[in-house]
């Protein structure tokens, strides 16, 4: 966690030397919170002080990053529990399963529709990141040639699950320069899967029972050399309780030692594995650790109807609450429609879009809706920031070219902007149609009043 | 190695709101369900602090669906006419905890069915099954105002949850409401300051702070869900934190909101997978993030999201 001015001040010479530019220590160390003056400026400060103030400025989660250069994700670092304080940086790593059990065309099989799980969904591109490969099989061999089969036929990131130390080594033998995530250090084989990770230059995942063995662990590779780590809690749980309970209330407890307590052995980001159930239940149960704090989780299923929904989890939990979702601005056509068809604009606050979409779809009137740039924000907030006005509308629709969409000249516009009608018929030539203020009265209003 | 303990300052805890009124405190419903008392945030602390365990109230709509997609309405196809009858399917099949009754049809642009009709629903499902009710208006403030008051004394006595209230309509049904001795269910529209004021609104008419349920809007996953989630988040944190006018346990909607999706509806869609299998997880995940956020009440429509996300709330809301 970051110090205060008056910690940094309590590690500071104190001589007021003023050599640093500033009049007094204090002040020096108020600017140094701050990040506004870097501690170099200092020529007399101590070492011991140097190191305290180094370690404090390491962020509470270490980042992990893993894949080629091409498929790299980054876990962890994150700063807050709650996603309102702040905002949730690195999405959930989505992997999914290849066991080595499968062979030649079944193996290839199974990466191509991990590879396949790739989505479209209002402008935006989602899709799972990485393929864990499970040594099902106990054999190095088989588990060296499937991931050098993943690394050739699929652009994902690479996990590599196995406790073998041997198996681990001939894996990462054909798999080094992609960066593969190795998976699983545990107490019996920390030191040599440490060797292999810090040889290969590879973030490594930790594995043990319990958070208090989680910790020594760590304390224990990071003596190794090995600082890039992800933690992962053994599932298997006890026979009374629920793995997946112990699991989430394990994760927030993560998350707060790391991130209040600034207890370093804990501070890196987090691995689940959801492979037992059916597509219906791995969909909820990663949902939920995608949500409360799992940096990495790994599936089995590969029904696309299952990842939708936990891509869009993903998207909207780690969306930046201070941003607002925005629609890329353009002409969405809703149904088939044609050049008769009614034409309307709307703004690009998603919320905003969704609404006047989903009344739109359910007038089962087919029509264009023109989406405007007005920075994500709705109709009368735009309106009011001058965000949205005649010359703005006027030139969406240029851009668009909606003269060649549709042969009237009618334009429907929100009821809330009403008073922009004349304006924007000046700019633009167009009959100005003012539709409802409330887009629940669109079917009504598309049925009654478009001839 | 020992790890430091984390600490809490929580002082407060979300109210507990008992549903429904047996023989004895002088209703006809043979079980009660009761909401809320977590004094911590979701997963924070020990499972003791976690709570009652968040229940599931099924849709049951007061007249035949227009619009419900096929693979929604095929679970229903012998009970779309007969409220009562649906109603015991959702609890002796699917296993609701609740019916939430919704008056759709009373809406002027659907059927614009009068009050004689909301009654008699309301009295069918009433006999028809044990657990408590949710009565849910159809969100045209004229006909609810006109009709839910009628719906409130048919089941007088039976501590039902009615609502909705909003900011600009809450006169009527916190009135009539307070006299039925039902709980309330104020709504705002994805604005956590709007939901304080309602909840200020309805209890400068009396209405006890302790027997309100906020219903904070639902955005269904991909379509602002994340709007939901923070201020479900918020509003937990508020009431931890001693907030007395943001003490209430919540409901939300995942199944009209996940059902209206686009994703839920689309048959041709090959890329999206199966689409017996879409609409059904859309609406689950939609409950399960919102679980995650301190949810006490989810609405929900299709059996099989039910079955899944029931599931999931046994597991982690089990007590040792």
């Amino acid at each position: 966690m970051a110090l205060t001015g008056l910690q940094i001040f309590k590690l500071l010479p104190k001589t007021n030397c003023k050599k640093c530019g500033m009049p007094t220590c204090l002040a020096f160390a108020m600017q140094l919170a701050q990040k506004r003056a870097k501690l170099e400026d200092c020529p007399d400060v101590s070492e011991e002080a140097r190191q305290q103030l180094a370690a404090a400025a390491e962020p509470p989660m270490r980042l992990a990053k893993f894949g080629s250069e091409t498929s790299a994700v980054e876990v962890g670092q994150e700063t807050v529990m709650f996603r309102h304080e702040e905002k949730f940086y690195n999405p959930t790593v989505l992997a999914v399963t290849a066991s080595d059990k499968l062979t030649g065309q079944d193996f290839k099989e199974r990466v191509e529709s991990i590879n396949s799980l790739q989505f479209d969904r209002v402008g935006t591109h989602i899709s799972v990141n990485a393929i864990a490969v499970m040594n099902d099989s106990g054999s190095a061999d088989a588990f060296a040639t499937a991931a050098a089969t993943v690394k050739d036929t699929s652009e994902l990131a690479i996990i590599l699950v196995t406790e073998s130390p041997e198996a681990m080594a001939a894996a990462v033998a054909k798999t080094a320069d992609s960066t593969p995530l190795i998976a699983k250090a545990t107490p019996d084989n920390a030191e040599a899967m440490a060797k292999i990770a810090k040889e290969n230059n590879c973030p490594l995942a930790v594995c043990a029972e319990s958070i208090e063995a989680l910790a020594d662990l760590t304390e224990k590779i990071k003596a190794e050399g090995v600082e890039d780590m992800v933690l992962s809690l053994e599932a298997e749980g006890d026979h009374t309780g629920s793995p997946l309970r112990e699991q989430l209330y394990n994760l927030s407890t993560i998350r707060a030692l790391a991130l209040k307590k600034t207890f370093r052995p804990l501070g890196y980001p987090t691995m689940s594995f959801v492979t037992d159930g059916d597509a219906d239940q791995q969909a909820i149960y990663a949902t939920s650790l995608i949500c409360k704090h799992s940096s990495i989780v790994v599936v089995n299923t590969v029904e696309p109807y299952a990842f939708l929904p936990m891509l869009t989890a993903r998207m909207n939990v780690f969306s930046d609450p201070q941003k607002p979702v925005q629609v890329e601005p353009k002409i969405y056509p809703i149904g088939e429609p044609d050049a008769n068809s009614p034409l309307m604009f709307t703004t690009n606050f998603s919320l905003t879009y969704y609404t006047v979409e989903s009344d739109v779809e359910a007038s089962r009137v087919p029509s264009y809706i023109l989406v405007v740039d007005t920075e994500g924000t709705s109709v009368l907030t735009a309106y009011s920031g001058d965000k949205l006005n005649d010359k703005i509308v006027a030139d969406a629709m240029a851009k668009n070219n909606v003269e060649d969409l549709v042969k009237h000249r009618k334009l429907i516009i929100p009821g809330y902007v009403a008073v922009m009608s004349g304006k924007l018929e000046e700019a633009t030539g167009w009959e100005v149609m003012v539709g409802p203020r409330e887009c629940s009265m669109l079917p009504k209003y598309l049925h009654e009043f478009w001839k | 190695m020992p790890v430091p303990e984390v600490t809490d300052s929580f002082t407060s805890s979300v109210n507990r709101v008992t549903l429904g009124a047996t023989k004895d405190s002088g209703g006809t419903r043979t079980s009660t369900v009761t909401i809320g008392g977590a004094r911590n945030v979701v997963y924070g602390g020990s499972i003791e602090e976690a709570g009652e365990k968040p229940v599931i109230a099924m849709d049951v709509l007061d007249s035949r669906p227009k619009d419900w997609p096929d693979i929604l309405a095929q679970h229903y196809q012998d009970v779309l006419d007969s409220p009562a009858d649906w109603a015991k399917k959702c609890i002796e099949q699917f296993g609701a905890d609740l019916i939430c009754v919704k008056f759709e049809g009373i809406h002027p642009d659907k059927a614009d069915l009068d009050a004689a009709h909301a009654v008699k629903v309301t009295e069918e499902v009433l006999k028809a099954v044990g657990v408590p009710l949710v009565l849910w208006g159809c969100g045209n403030d004229e006909k609810d105002n006109q009709i839910m008051p009628k719906v409130s004394e048919a089941a007088k006595g039976e501590n039902a949850l009615i609502g909705t209230v909003t900011e600009d309509n809450y006169k009527a049904l916190t009135a009539i409401a307070l006299a039925d001795n039902h709980n309330l269910i104020t709504e705002a529209p994805l604005d956590i300051n709007i939901g304080k004021q309602v909840n200020i609104l309805a209890s400068d008419m009396g209405f006890p702070l302790e027997k309100i349920v906020t219903f904070q809007d639902t955005g269904a996953l991909g379509y602002g869900i994340e709007y939901s989630y923070s201020i479900q988040e918020r509003q937990r944190l508020a009431a931890l934190g001693g907030d007395k006018i943001m003490a209430m346990p919540s409901i939300c909607d995942a199944g009209y909101e996940s059902w209206r999706a686009k994703e839920s509806k689309l048959e041709d869609a090959p890329g999206w997978g199966d689409v017996q299998g879409r609409g059904p997880m859309l609406e689950a995940t939609t409950a399960i993030c919102l679980l995650q956020a301190g949810v006490d009440i989810i609405r929900m429509r299709h059996p099989r999201a039910v079955a899944v996300v029931k599931n999931f709330i046994n597991q982690i809301w089990k007590k040792d």
